[in-house]
């Protein structure tokens, strides 16, 4: 189910004299089984655009179409599109609040007005997808660690079986670990399930390992749209906006300053590895 | 709902009404009130409006944020004036039903109406040109005289303080959190009272544990910076009253006095 975004503007408080434009001119194509990294400084206007693509917050102009249809039509479904484009929120271990983990899943797809067995099996699902072991189901979800909580929290809005999941910062305040977890877990869930991935984040190491699109937003606008290669070729540019590309880009980049004829547009360790590999192999042939 | 209460809410801009010592604003506000309970007539009502009106012309907020301060209690408002309208002895005007409005019923329901509206008006006023701080500040200031008697005054401010602080910072997680749940499809909208008021559950037990921690993480923070109540604390901006300040008391006092006189005047024509 495609999200189409034409011209969407957001200003927060119109008629005062505060009035910010959060948003300006977003047009975007999202189409499915993307995954995607959504990049911006704080107040870029990134938190702003992914509550309108479930239609939390209304734009103040231009349109937003799921599958076609206009969201901000009278006769459209809300609640509908909220169970199809699932957004967590950040810190969303704040929104718990039933006696145990499993209850708490339960709560979005039985919102759905879906039967016992159903809410039950669907929670089940995204308690497994999320990785939470079944020693914990039957538990306060307050007695849970930060990043478990997280988790139940990623589930509740996973259990609604969402077709695009979108992640607002879903590592801050954890630690490497406990970030490492959830990024595998959700590029894993991205893999089994297929669907759309769109995650919100500040730091461009989270992303670039694992996302196939990086949008960058800067002071309400879209600045790039493109590839992560693409994107972080412009890192004199995304320096500029408080940004910045992977370490391991700038290394490269040193090494091959440096006189080292190495590939200097790769983004991950992985890739870094590859192209050190390679030079070295390619050096070791010509002596 | 909420987020119309405008009480608390400062409003950020340069006017003579913001730049007045908060105790000023606080004594006018206590005085206006007052007035508003002692002037019985239309003539004390109609200065009181246009007292209202030059301050609210003064401080630079627009009308609207007086306003949207009302729609919190209109319904109240409509309960004591619809009370007072039908349940007031007197002089039958119109029979309904059961049901009979009385002059008198009419004169005290449109006086109260009048009066509470110009109550919230006023304190809005006072709230919206005044920082919870300095709102505070004022207030410990004026109360100091009653700490011979061991009322804890500074404490007293200290919690108003956190109390009104905590306002906006609450407002803004009750919004994110029932955005979360809105997210998770909850619907708080529908239903009759019971299913409208199960359904404030995902909202309000994340909030008074978002609340619980807030107040836990910040007794911390003051205890690491060696709070210890009121005794010898001195202040880094302590008030000092200005000519402006002067000004103002002689303009509140010229109001009551106005008011009192309009009233007087009228009752010697009618």
């Amino acid at each position: 189910m495609p999200i189409i975004l034409d011209k969407v503007n957001h200003v927060y408080g119109a008629d005062t004299a505060m009035a910010v434009h959060a948003l300006k001119d977003v047009s975007l194509v999202i189409p499915d089984g993307q995954f995607i990294g959504l990049i911006g400084h704080t107040g870029s206007g990134k938190s702003t655009l992914v509550q309108h693509l479930n239609g939390l917050m209304r734009a103040t102009s231009g349109n937003i179409y799921f599958n076609g249809e206009d969201i901000d039509a009278g006769d459209f479904d809300k609640r509908k599109l909220r169970s199809k484009v699932g957004l967590v929120f950040q810190y969303p271990e704040h929104q718990l609040f039933e006696t145990d983990v499993f209850t708490d899943v339960c709560f979005g797809p039985k919102n759905l007005g879906l039967d016992k067995k159903e809410v039950q099996l669907r929670a089940y699902e995204a308690l497994k997808l999320v990785g939470l072991e079944d020693d914990y189901f039957y538990q306060s979800p307050f007695d849970l660690s930060g990043g478990q909580k997280r988790r139940v929290a990623i589930a509740g809005v996973l259990a609604m079986k969402p077709e695009v999941l979108i992640l607002d910062e879903p590592t801050a305040g954890l630690d490497p670990r406990g970030r490492d977890e959830i990024l595998g877990q959700i590029a894993r869930l991205k893999q089994e399930t297929g669907i759309t991935v769109i995650l919100v984040s500040h730091s461009m190491d989270d992303v670039a390992k694992y996302v196939d699109r990086i949008i960058v937003m800067n002071q309400g606008s879209v600045l790039f749209d493109d590839v992560p290669r693409a994107v972080f070729g412009h890192y004199a540019e995304l320096e500029q906006i408080g940004l910045a590309a992977p370490q391991v880009t700038y290394i490269m980049k040193e090494l091959r300053d440096n006189g080292y004829d190495v590939s200097d547009d790769v983004t991950t360790i992985d890739e870094a590895k590859e192209a050190l590999l390679r030079y070295l192999r390619g050096k070791g042939r010509k002596r | 709902m909420l987020r119309d209460i405008t009480l608390g809410q400062y409003y950020q801009t340069d006017s003579v009404i913001h730049r007045l010592d908060p105790r000023v604003k606080l004594a006018a506000t206590v005085l206006f009130i007052i007035s508003l309970f002692v002037f019985d007539g239309i003539a004390g009502y109609v200065v009181a409006a246009v007292f209202l009106a030059i301050v609210i012309r003064l401080s630079r907020v627009p009308f609207r944020f007086m306003v949207k301060g009302m729609k919190a209690i209109i319904f109240l408002l409509l309960i004591t004036v619809l009370f007072n309208l039908f349940l007031t002895p007197g002089e039958p005007l119109v029979s309904l039903w059961r049901l009979t409005i009385t002059r008198e019923g009419v004169r005290l329901a449109v006086f109260l109406a009048i009066r509470l509206c110009f109550l919230i008006i006023g304190s809005s006023v006072m709230t919206l040109t005044t920082t919870p701080n300095q709102l505070t500040d004022g207030m410990e200031r004026l109360l100091r005289p009653l700490r011979r008697i061991r009322v804890p005054v500074h404490e007293v401010a200290m919690m108003m303080s956190i109390a009104l602080r905590f306002i906006p910072i609450l407002m803004e997680e009750t919004d994110k959190i029932m955005k979360a749940q809105m997210a998770r499809c909850a619907d708080f909208e529908s239903g009759n009272v019971i299913k409208k008021a199960k359904s404030l559950v995902p909202l309000l037990v994340p909030l008074f544990i978002s609340a619980f921690r807030r107040a836990n993480d910040l007794a911390m923070a003051m205890e690491a910076r060696c709070y210890r109540g009121g005794d010898n604390r001195t202040k880094m901006k302590p008030l000092h009253y200005a000519r402006r300040d002067y000004i103002a008391y002689a303009f509140v006092i010229g109001y009551l006095a106005a008011g009192i006189a309009a009233g007087r005047l009228l009752a010697v024509f009618l």
